[in-house]
């Protein structure tokens, strides 16, 4: 049985990890903002100086 | 938006850059067609930068920049004005923040974080599209000044105005919040991990004092959700019982505190099982629930006062030529340039220039008041027509619209004084749990005392008024967030309670009930032939008049320039063209025999070789529904219309809200607060409607301060919510759904007092085990989140609103 308390240790270290990553991530401002990210992911890089196809159609 | 701008791309000529019709095609690059040389200028700076994927994000995204005025920034080069902006600066890099306001767009965020393409001293931007701001970070060659101007000959001129800068301290509450909810939502998943051998109910003797370890790292966890997650409860609590108070903390306190201490009890004394796995879930539903009621508008700012109203920087004449300063550095007699639309910002006398000054927004007075040279022009008031020179003979502290701030209704807290549904039912809740606990541990105290006290404890868990803390935020949080959707934004969620408490509704006139800037006008009198209209037209067009204007705009057809042409002021024009005289203005002016006493300034009657012909008369203009919101208001509320004019508009006002209603005219802003706060202590609960700066005190000092906007990043004054014109029409669609809200509330709260009824069964009897309360207490909380959020949006699809 007291292999499940090595297993608890485990368990608990690793949902603390989980919850350190999480206060990170609030800390450098990842909740601040919870729409503009999801904009920013869609734009396509920049096509590398394409004279043919200058302004894309619309 | 973009649909309809799609629909009429196929018609009729679409401006590339702003979608707006174009009047020709003259103005071009290649086969693109732009409506105004602002737009095409716009376009060949992206062009030349490889930014044309600007208009392939979105349809013709840009700002439409028909005021072509390069605008002098020099006066943000002044050190005072620059801290408003800059948010660090080290000696090779400074970062600055922008508020702009016209971001609309996905094609707008792509743009504003590509400037570094366009000035290479851009370091990066970054973009809060709720917040409509911009961060720039630029290596310090360039300049704040370089990086505004740049911004504004792409179309995003960023928001210079007075206002102070936007604190953080918002989103630093956010995130202490995101903290106290993390923390509490792991410790309650392992506490109930670790509780899991008491639910399966294996017995101490299998576990070999597992089950003990277990308990003990239960406490552990549960500490930090004790100590943080629910301190503000604790504090909460504490703050209103000194205050001899008690509000909906106080239950909740109360149960926390007896939960948390009885299971330390149970765990170290008697080896038990505690209810850490109730406290700490409690606490997380709780913050939870708080997380979904501190919904707020980011972009949107409920404080602003005159200082958002007035521009950063004025255009000075100072030694025959033009350079910008800050506002708050204008001194006695400076020389200023006011151009059309710019806002007159301290007390001045007119120099140079006709002076046609709109005062809507300060006075509520409908049409924009004309000024001789020499005349004084109080500070507030915007310029409509060509550019004014004018002499200041105030300084910005001393000036009139400065003045009418410091009212001391704006110097102090606003306070709700009425107290919320759930607070006034915790007061007897609470005292009431109390007795039953006490009367029931006594009755107990003579089979057994050991009993006795777990049942006292117990009644005070089981009676922990969680669904009741939850029902509020949930309904009216959910009811927050549909009224958003509907562009009626309310600045936080105790106001849908107070909605639904009013009983009288005061309007505003000017710029509320009617369209600023648009007027409905009628002619009477003989037909007009096309060769009248043309005499008419060609008179009022000398004229500066703003009723001239308006007739000038309203008759259609040629006119023929003519120089014989006299203006008497408060009279009447005078004008002969082709041996025809033409006259308009007063009765007086018009025709010598009649007088009349002009009952308001809005007609204008006219002659032709001495004969009258007829009158304009000239009305504002209504919003479009108004007749339905009013037949439906004033069913239910007594209505009182304020209004800053003069009474011309008495007869169409009551065609609208009917004699039983209050009609007062010419109210200076103090007159308006002075009448609310007479409302409210004859115990009337007061909503108050408006839109300029006049209402700005009586919107304060009323119960619910709504102030009506064309456009919401546009200034409105401060207030308790902003509703965009648009949605006029769905105002009582908006109160009947705080009512319905609030029975919404009340509904829940009886579904929470039978689970209590249940479980206050258990508590009583002695049976209340730890897995019946972690059992009860999570099911009662979701059913009631589950119910108040289905129950309103139910009720606003019926209605259309989602």
């Amino acid at each position: 049985m007291s292999v499940i308390i090595v297993l608890i240790g485990f368990s608990l270290l690793i949902a603390i990890i989980f919850l350190i990553l999480f206060i990170r991530a609030v800390k450098s401002g990842q909740f601040d903002d919870k729409y503009t990210p999801s904009i920013r992911i869609l734009f396509d890089d920049e096509p590398k100086k394409d004279k043919d196809k200058k302004h894309g159609s619309s | 938006m973009n649909s309809t701008k799609e629909k009429l791309l196929s018609k009729k000529l679409i401006c590339y850059h702003c979608g707006d019709e174009c009047p020709d095609d003259k103005i071009y690059i290649d086969d693109k067609i732009f409506c105004c040389n602002g737009c095409k200028s716009v376009f060949s700076i992206l062009n030349n930068n490889d930014m044309c994927t600007y208009y392939s994000i979105s349809n013709a995204p840009g700002i439409n920049k028909k005021d072509e005025n390069k605008r002098n920034y020099d006066f943000l080069d002044d050190p005072d004005v620059k801290t408003k902006f800059i948010d660090f600066r080290d000696d090779k890099i400074s970062k600055a923040l922008f508020t702009i306001p016209q971001m609309h767009c996905s094609s707008c965020i792509w743009i504003l974080e590509n400037l570094n393409k366009l000035d290479e001293d851009i370091l990066s931007s970054q973009v809060n599209f709720l917040q409509k701001s911009l961060s720039v970070t630029y290596n310090n060659n360039t300049t704040l000044k370089k990086i505004v101007t740049l911004l504004d000959s792409i179309g995003y001129e960023p928001l210079l105005n007075l206002e102070e800068k936007r604190d953080s301290k918002n989103d630093k509450e956010f995130r202490k919040l995101y903290y106290k909810i993390g923390i509490a939502g792991f410790c309650f998943g392992n506490i109930m991990m670790l509780s899991f051998p008491e639910y399966l109910s294996i017995s101490p003797q299998d576990s070999s004092g597992l089950d003990t370890l277990f308990n003990y790292l239960n406490i552990f966890l549960s500490i930090p959700v004790f100590f943080y997650s629910g301190s503000e409860y604790l504090i909460s609590a504490y703050k209103s019982l000194k205050n001899k108070i008690v509000n909906i903390d106080v239950p909740i306190a109360l149960g926390i505190i007896v939960l948390f201490l009885r299971s330390l009890i149970e765990i170290i004394f008697f080896s038990n099982a505690g209810y850490l796995d109730s406290m700490t879930g409690l606490i997380f539903f709780l913050l939870l629930g708080k997380l979904f009621q501190t919904k707020t508008y980011d972009a949107l700012n409920f404080e602003r006062n005159y200082k958002s109203y007035f521009p950063l920087g004025i255009t000075i004449k100072k030694d025959n030529s033009e350079t910008t300063i800050p506002v708050e550095k204008i001194e006695v007699g400076n020389r200023l340039i006011i151009r059309n639309g710019e806002l007159i910002p301290v007390d001045s006398v007119l120099i140079k220039g006709n002076g046609t000054i709109d005062y809507s927004f300060v006075t509520g007075e409908a049409l924009p008041i004309k000024k001789e040279q020499g005349e004084v022009i109080y500070a507030g008031g915007k310029q409509t027509g060509g550019a004014i020179e004018i002499e200041s003979i105030k300084e910005i502290s001393q000036s009139y619209l400065t003045r009418l701030w410091n009212n001391k209704i704006f110097s102090k807290q606003k306070e709700m004084n009425s107290i919320s549904l759930a607070n006034y039912i915790s007061k007897y809740f609470t005292f009431i749990v109390l007795g039953l606990a006490i009367v029931s541990s006594v009755i107990w105290m003579f089979y057994d005392t050991n009993t006795a006290m777990n049942v006292f404890t117990a009644i005070l868990i089981v009676a922990c008024p969680c669904a009741l803390a939850l029902s509020t935020p949930f309904t009216s949080g959910n009811a927050l967030r549909i009224m958003g959707r509907n562009n009626f934004y309310l600045r936080n969620v105790d106001l849908i309670e107070e909605l639904t408490k009013i009983t009288d509704i005061v309007f505003d006139k000017t710029g509320t009930l009617t369209v600023s800037g648009k007027s409905n006008i009628k002619y009477e009198g003989m037909e007009l032939t096309k060769k009248k209209k043309i005499l008419i037209k060609s008179a009022v067009r000398n004229s500066i008049h703003p009723l001239s204007k308006i007739i000038f705009d309203y008759l259609e057809g040629e006119y023929i320039i003519t120089e014989k042409f006299d203006e008497i002021a408060g009279e009447g024009i005078y004008t002969e063209i082709n041996g025809s005289t033409i006259k308009l203005g007063s009765l007086h002016h018009v025709d010598k025999e009649k007088f009349e006493f002009s009952g308001g300034s809005s007609v204008v009657h006219c002659s032709i070789n001495d004969e009258y012909i007829g009158k304009f008369i000239i009305q504002n203009f209504y919003r479009d529904n108004l007749s339905d919101l009013a037949k439906e208001l004033k069913e239910k509320y007594s209505i009182h219309v304020l209004s800053g004019d003069n009474k011309s508009e008495l007869e169409n006002l009551k065609k609208f809200f009917g004699n039983d209603s209050t009609y007062l005219f010419d109210q200076s802003p103090q007159n308006k607060l002075d009448y609310i706060a007479a409302l409210q202590n004859v115990d009337k609960k007061v909503l108050m409607m408006g839109d300029g700066l006049n209402d700005a005190g009586a919107l304060r000092q009323s119960n619910i301060g709504i102030s009506i906007s064309e456009d919401k990043s546009n200034f409105s004054p401060s207030c308790d919510g902003i509703l965009e014109a648009k949605s006029f029409d769905l105002f009582t669609q908006f109160l009947n759904f705080a009512a319905y809200s609030k029975k919404i509330i009340i509904a829940s709260f009886i579904i929470s007092f039978v689970y209590n009824f249940f479980g206050l069964y258990f508590a009583i009897s002695g049976n209340l085990t730890p897995i019946l309360a972690a059992i009860l207490m999570p099911i009662s909380s979701i059913s009631i989140v589950i119910f108040t959020t289905t129950g309103t949006n139910l009720y606003a699809k019926k209605r259309g609103l989602i």
